[in-house]
């Protein structure tokens, strides 16, 4: 922010600075040279990668280093796909391996339906990688108590979901989310549920420290203008929240004097 | 005569390499740059550094992976 009135610090996990509040995936775009516009629009400088088998006869080529520059970009890779603590821990350990950072995005899904997280596997997963010196962004719910444990547990930072994966529902309880970020410590990352910019500035005017989002971005009909609607709506309502809205009234207050009326 | 042999599963499919194939060798067999990849020996990971004096022998479960989009 460079308003003389409003001063912020930039987003820091785990001791790691990162310019932009607003985080993006890299699933689901309709080509690759759409995704690396959109990455450019949003102003990100954290994107996040999977880790699958590699296809070994090369019907496609999907690996994602090909199309992003990880000196440009600091990559954030998931556990997505993980149903248990074991499979997570696997897939992070395998992500870490790759060489790039000690970073994982855990998730760990309890329901393929919703895809919302079985939260007992999510601590046990934390609690190992935290031992093994990963530094954990876990994906969670947003249950304040589940989140007090991750952090008890180790996590950099917490990442309750605004509504289920890919839904684009937008933030649903704002009210949990403002909890989880006022009980905490660590960064609170809104992960997954954003639909549309409204969505994203009201999450950030929660006070939360970011927002994480893929398929918002990805599956809108102009994802490079989306992307930037984005960028510019994480700015805004983190500016609005450091602003300090003012308070709700159930009665109107005239904006206008009402001393001075013709009679 | 035919080569001693090695069948191992790699990602999940059956294959048949010439005896004495290194997890390396592995890779430059399917064109893989060992550096864009990790692999995985029956559930280990094999260090890059490693994956030259690494044999496979039979019933190896070999996985190789690397970053794709997600979210």
């Amino acid at each position: 922010m460079s308003l003389a009135s409003v001063r912020d610090t930039p987003l820091t996990i785990a001791g790691r600075t990162f310019r932009s509040r607003l985080i993006v995936g890299t699933g689901k775009y309709r080509d690759n040279a759409t995704m690396v516009a959109a990455h450019d629009a949003s102003g990100a400088d954290m994107i996040t990668v999977a880790v699958r088998r590699v296809d070994l006869d090369r019907t496609k080529e999907a690996g994602i280093l090909h199309h992003i520059d990880p000196t440009r970009y600091f990559l954030l890779a998931n556990t997505a796909g993980c149903y248990t603590a074991d499979d997570a821990i696997r897939y992070a350990r395998l992500a870490r391996e790759a060489g790039f950072n000690e970073f994982i995005k855990l998730e760990v899904i309890g329901d393929q339906q919703t895809l919302l997280p079985d939260v007992a596997e999510l601590l046990t997963a934390t609690q190992v990688l935290v031992k093994e010196g990963f530094t954990v962004l876990a994906y969670t719910n947003e249950d304040l108590v589940t989140a007090l444990r991750l952090e008890d547990a180790g996590c950099a930072a917490v990442m309750p979901l605004a509504s289920p994966i890919g839904s684009g529902l937008g933030l649903l309880n704002p009210y949990a989310i403002r909890t989880i970020k006022h009980r905490l410590s660590v960064p609170i990352i809104v992960d997954a549920g954003v639909g549309t910019a409204s969505d994203a500035c009201v999450t950030m005017e929660q006070g939360v420290d970011g927002i994480l989002m893929n398929t918002a971005i990805a599956e809108a009909a102009d994802a490079v203008a989306m992307a930037q609607a984005m960028r510019q709506a994480v700015e805004a309502g983190r500016l609005a929240f450091l602003a300090g809205r003012m308070p709700r009234r159930e009665v109107a207050v005239p904006s206008s004097p009402v001393t001075g009326l013709l009679t | 005569m035919n080569p001693a042999m090695v069948r191992i599963t790699v990602n999940g499919e059956p294959r048949e390499f010439p005896d004495g194939l290194s997890l390396l060798g592995l890779l430059e067999r399917f064109a893989l740059d060992p550096r864009a990849v990790v692999v995985e020996l029956n559930r280990a990971i094999v260090r890059r550094a490693e994956l030259e004096q690494t044999p496979v022998r039979t019933g190896d479960q070999v996985e190789v992976v690397h970053f794709v989009g997600g979210g």
